[in-house]
């Protein structure tokens, strides 16, 4: 189980018990999956059983994904067991388990068990993107990541809207397949071979011809549309605003974590010979300085639109890019410390937006629209989440002592220290900028929330049980903020030491 | 010991959280007195090192990143502790008649009082740095929530320049961190910075922190936020929040860059000049009173970043005891304007208040006022005396000619100081009822009507209101007698500090 240069014939004389074995988180939510579609096809129209289902199996899967042997390398790279990747596979895990509570309490929801069931296939193609380090499976992950998301965005059957936003999540997400794969097919072209850690050792042999930065180009585009960067980010504000919320969470949080683990491997391993430099007075050709491009025009773009939002979710939308930005900064600055920074911020980030979203479903569920005035004196209806939500707000401001404020740290220090002489301290100024220009948008939620009076009459109360899961995640989600901004050293220091 | 008063306010913040809603201002109020004494007591404790920045509490906090929870004291810190005390105090009791959202209001309050107790004690960069953010969003809440004019706006201007001006700190505090290797402020004192990196690194580290401290030109969100923050917002504003900037200044970007500050200096000593005599002119031209102090907030700091830029004790330890008497005095100024006055009468226009006779109607609050204007106007005897004489002493050593203006500068301050007190508390009443009638809200028969028997239609100054001013009051008194008994423990502290050796 070692690395395999060279694209000889795979050693297929795999058990396939251990195959099993290795595979078994996938294969866990796979059953699952199955089981809670089996579950909503009996007729039971009770959206708590198929829920239940699905939360026993998710953290049977954490479960056994936490037994995985500590490395393991499966036909050169497909499948991949290390710190780094089963790490993930539990963020993206927990994640999915955040998400289901969401998908639960959702009341327009009409056909729960298919809903969870898009859910967990979604998760399976997180884990396999996550614990891939060769091209090919990598963009099998992503087709079945995209697949499941596109019907989860246009889940809604009554709101046209939610149409709206699986069609154009499907046409913009599939033209960004065909670039990368058209990126991919370049890449292999050139390398003859589609595993990561190969292609960056042929990479650094010889010089790297121009076909192969066209290659590294294409493939930057689709994961550029996956997290939601500027100039790719056009369809985020209709999904964010159109899809149910449940699915709207999931794409903000679990497909960007993957996708940008899955882009720091590619960038940082396979193409690691062509990185060039993003320094401002040393700029050379590579893939770093059109991230650090990327970077900045999703930040100063996004945070500057976001401004003029008067819906929270296009609000969270657009942050979305301008986070999208920030994260970058850590890939163009590079190395263990930088792909930690990035791993930190992604996690943080996708936590606190699955958080705001379950609040953006209260809202929505008791008075109908989630505009900001519908958020208008929430601070008396609903002290908790009101409390909640400013949680999630300053943590995405980046103020202490939340998760936020410390990623931002790490992240923007990362950037700093890297491409020696400062160099990069032209794209923390443009960071650092754009999250003083952020707060102002932050604070308009929370001064809806807080100060403004109640406008809107809440319309119906949601019942008992359904209220006390959406709570009790929020709870969840905003203690895991507050205690990864006090203490981040538990999280900060698993991911610094799982980064090879 | 000391760390306690972070702590023990913090606790008050929750508690008064979980508790109902008539127990708010007693925990608040316990919370805040607690922290006092134990102040008081490291205060007159022999046993405490204060000419250096000693530790007191040492945690490894983020080892990965090289973050520690590190608390230390010197005269410096312990100073601007006592007035963060005595100012918090004082705001709880000025606010004992608020009483909707009073949970929340305490709650936002006893935040900003235990986050900056956090900066004044912080020895590790990180941490001071998130002590100091940890201010911005209370402060908002406050105004935006609880407070009066314009609120609203005030608030988000408010806001948005203290998060601009953690933006630069945030840079400059990555560039130390970076260049110097750790977080520890004693280990970077020592360290020797590059000399391009204490170019650029300083101008954005002292800028940064001197928008908090209200320098000019970045000073405008100080008098509309004070305007628009309710009493206890404004008093926490003057008396501590300014203070932040400055002693942050002094305490990271002076202190880690002396040479970039050799390099500066100057500028920023022409800025502090320029704030000085604009802002004292500006609140001679304004109509609302909280905006006549407001501006004469600014002016008074303007002291404290001309002292700090002197560079040597004099002028430094001044600006430390500037911090301190412009604290009591602020808030002193303001608790008379927001809840003496406003509370009452509705109103700050000083034009209506000629015509209400307001020294009859309150005498107390008549006398308070006249004890800070004094104060603050630097007569002898009261603590903005001492401060202002020792920083114009530092002031004469570095750049003489710089006193001439501000000299100009003083007599602008006694003459607003002078027409606020005059017109709010010492009109006749008649000769301005004819202006006052365009006073929106006041028709000329009720001012008559409120001038004749205004004891009967203002409610008297309440014991609360009076303990409170008592104690700021004899703080200002005390210091301005024996200003000794604070320099004493600033100089020490200050000698140590590397830009002077």
């Amino acid at each position: 189980m070692s690395v395999r240069p060279g694209p000889q014939p795979l050693n297929l004389f795999v058990s396939y018990l251990d195959l099993l074995k290795l595979a078994s988180p996938e294969a866990i939510i796979v059953l699952i999956a199955l089981a809670v579609l089996t579950i909503g096809l009996t007729g039971d129209r009770s959206r708590t059983f198929p829920g239940i289902v699905a939360v026993v199996g998710i953290v049977i899967a954490i479960w056994t994904t936490m037994r995985l042997p500590q490395h393991a390398n499966l036909f050169g790279g497909m499948l991949v067991i290390s710190p780094l990747n089963s790490l993930f596979k539990i963020v993206c895990l927990a994640l999915a388990l955040a998400t289901v509570p969401l998908a639960v309490s959702e009341k327009s929801m009409r056909n729960p068990g298919e809903y969870l069931a898009m859910l967990l296939l979604g998760t399976v193609g997180l884990l396999l993107l996550v614990g891939s380090e060769e091209l090919l499976m990598i963009f099998i992950g992503l087709e079945v990541l995209g697949l499941s998301l596109y019907v989860m965005a246009a889940f809604d059957k009554t709101d046209a809207r939610s149409a709206e936003a699986g069609l154009k999540y499907f046409l913009f997400g599939s033209t960004a397949s065909a670039f990368t794969l058209f990126g991919i097919s370049l890449v292999y072209g050139i390398s003859g071979t589609t595993a990561l850690n190969v292609i960056g050792l042929k990479l650094a042999m010889g010089s790297i011809p121009p076909l192969f930065a066209v290659g590294i180009v294409m493939t930057l585009i689709g994961f550029a549309f996956k997290i939601a960067a500027a100039p790719f980010h056009l369809w985020a504000p209709d999904v964010y605003q159109g899809a149910p919320i449940p699915s709207a969470a999931f794409i903000a949080s679990g497909s960007k974590v993957a996708a940008f683990v899955v882009l720091g491997k590619i960038v940082l391993v396979g193409f690691a010979p062509a990185h060039g430099n993003a320094a401002w007075h040393s700029m050379l050709p590579g893939w770093s300085p059109i991230l650090a491009a990327l970077a900045a025009l999703s930040i100063l773009l996004g945070n500057f639109v976001a401004l003029a939002q008067t819906n929270v979710r296009r609000l969270l939308a657009y942050s979305a890019v301008a986070h999208a930005g920030y994260t970058l900064l850590g890939l163009v600055a590079g190395g263990r410390e930088g792909f930690s920074a990035t791993l930190f911020y992604t996690t943080i980030y996708a936590l606190t937006l699955i958080g705001a979203f379950a609040v953006v479903g209260i809202v929505k569920r008791e008075t109908g629209g989630d505009d900001f005035q519908n958020f208008a004196g929430l601070a008396s209806r609903s002290p908790f989440s009101a409390a909640c939500m400013s949680v999630f707000m300053l943590s995405l401001a980046g103020l202490p002592p939340l998760a936020g404020f410390f990623g931002k740290f790490y992240l923007f220090s990362a950037a700093f220290r890297a491409g020696g002489n400062h160099g990069l301290l032209w794209l923390v100024v443009v960071a650092l900028f754009g999250s003083f220009v952020s707060l102002y948008y932050y604070l308009n939620v929370l001064k809806a929330i807080f100060v403004d009076k109640n406008a809107s009459e809440t319309r119906h109360s949601s019942p008992g049980t359904h209220r006390f899961v959406a709570n009790a995640t929020i709870a969840v989600l905003a203690a895991s903020v507050v205690l990864l901004g006090v203490l981040p050293d538990a999280l900060a220091e698993a991911i610094a030491k799982s980064v090879p | 010991m000391i760390a306690w008063t972070i702590y023990l306010t913090f606790a008050g913040a929750v508690i008064v959280l979980l508790l109902p809603r008539a127990f708010a201002r007693w925990i608040a109020l316990l919370a805040a007195t607690a922290g006092f004494v134990v102040t008081l007591v490291t205060f007159f404790r022999p046993d405490v090192d204060l000419g250096h920045f000693t530790t007191v509490v040492r945690v490894p906090w983020i080892p990965a990143l090289g973050m520690n929870y590190h608390l230390a004291l010197d005269g410096i810190s312990l100073t601007l502790i006592l007035v963060t005390g005595l100012a918090a105090i004082s705001a709880i009791l000025f606010s004992w008649d608020v009483s909707e959202r009073a949970k929340e209001f305490f709650f936002w309050l006893l935040l900003v009082v235990g986050g900056s107790y956090g900066v004044f004690l912080s020895a590790d960069l990180f941490l001071l740095f998130l002590f100091y953010e940890l201010v911005i969003v209370p402060k908002y809440f406050l105004i935006a929530i609880f407070g009066s004019t314009n609120k609203e706006y005030g608030a988000m201007k408010l806001t948005l320049y203290s998060f601009f001006g953690g933006a630069l700190v945030f840079l400059g505090v990555i560039a130390a961190y970076v260049a110097g290797g750790s977080f520890d402020i004693n280990q970077l004192s020592q360290f020797q910075f590059p000399s391009q990196l204490q170019w650029w690194a300083f101008p954005v580290l002292f800028l940064g922190f001197a928008v908090l401290a209200g320098i000019w030109p970045l000073h405008t969100w100080a008098p509309t936020g004070h305007v628009a923050a309710p009493t206890a917002g404004s008093m926490l504003l003057a008396g501590i929040v300014m203070k932040l900037g400055a002693y942050a200044a002094l305490r990271v970007a002076m202190n880690l860059f002396p040479e970039g500050f050799r390099m500066w200096r100057t500028t920023f000593a022409v800025l502090a000049v320029i704030g000085i005599v604009y802002a004292a002119a500006v609140a001679l031209r304004q109509r609302d009173l909280k905006f006549v102090i407001g501006y004469s907030s600014v002016s008074h700091m303007g002291f404290v970043l001309l002292g700090l830029t002197t560079a040597n004790v004099f002028g430094v330890s001044g600006a430390v005891l500037q911090m301190f008497s412009h604290g009591v005095i602020g808030a002193l100024l303001f608790a008379v304007a927001g809840t003496m006055i406003y509370r009452r009468t509705h109103t700050r226009d000083l034009d209506a208040l000629a015509a209400m006779n307001l020294r009859r109607a309150l005498p107390f609050a008549a006398f308070t006022f006249v004890v800070a204007s004094a104060a603050s106007m630097g007569i002898p005897g009261f603590s903005g005396f001492a401060a202002e004489i020792t920083i114009l002493i530092g002031v004469w050593k570095a750049y003489p000619a710089a006193v001439w203006v501000v000299g100009a500068g003083m007599v602008l301050v006694a003459a607003f100081t002078l027409r606020a007190l005059k017109r709010s508390f010492f009109d006749d009443g008649l000769g301005s009822a004819a202006l006052s009638a365009a006073a929106p809200g006041l028709s000329a028969g009720k001012i008559s009507e409120s001038s004749r028997d205004g004891r009967a239609a203002l409610a008297p100054i309440t014991v609360p209101e009076k303990v409170g001013a008592a104690l700021l009051m004899f703080a200002t008194v005390a210091v301005g007698f024996y200003p000794k008994i604070l320099l004493d423990r600033i100089q020490p502290a200050v000698e140590a500090m590397r830009f002077l050796r």
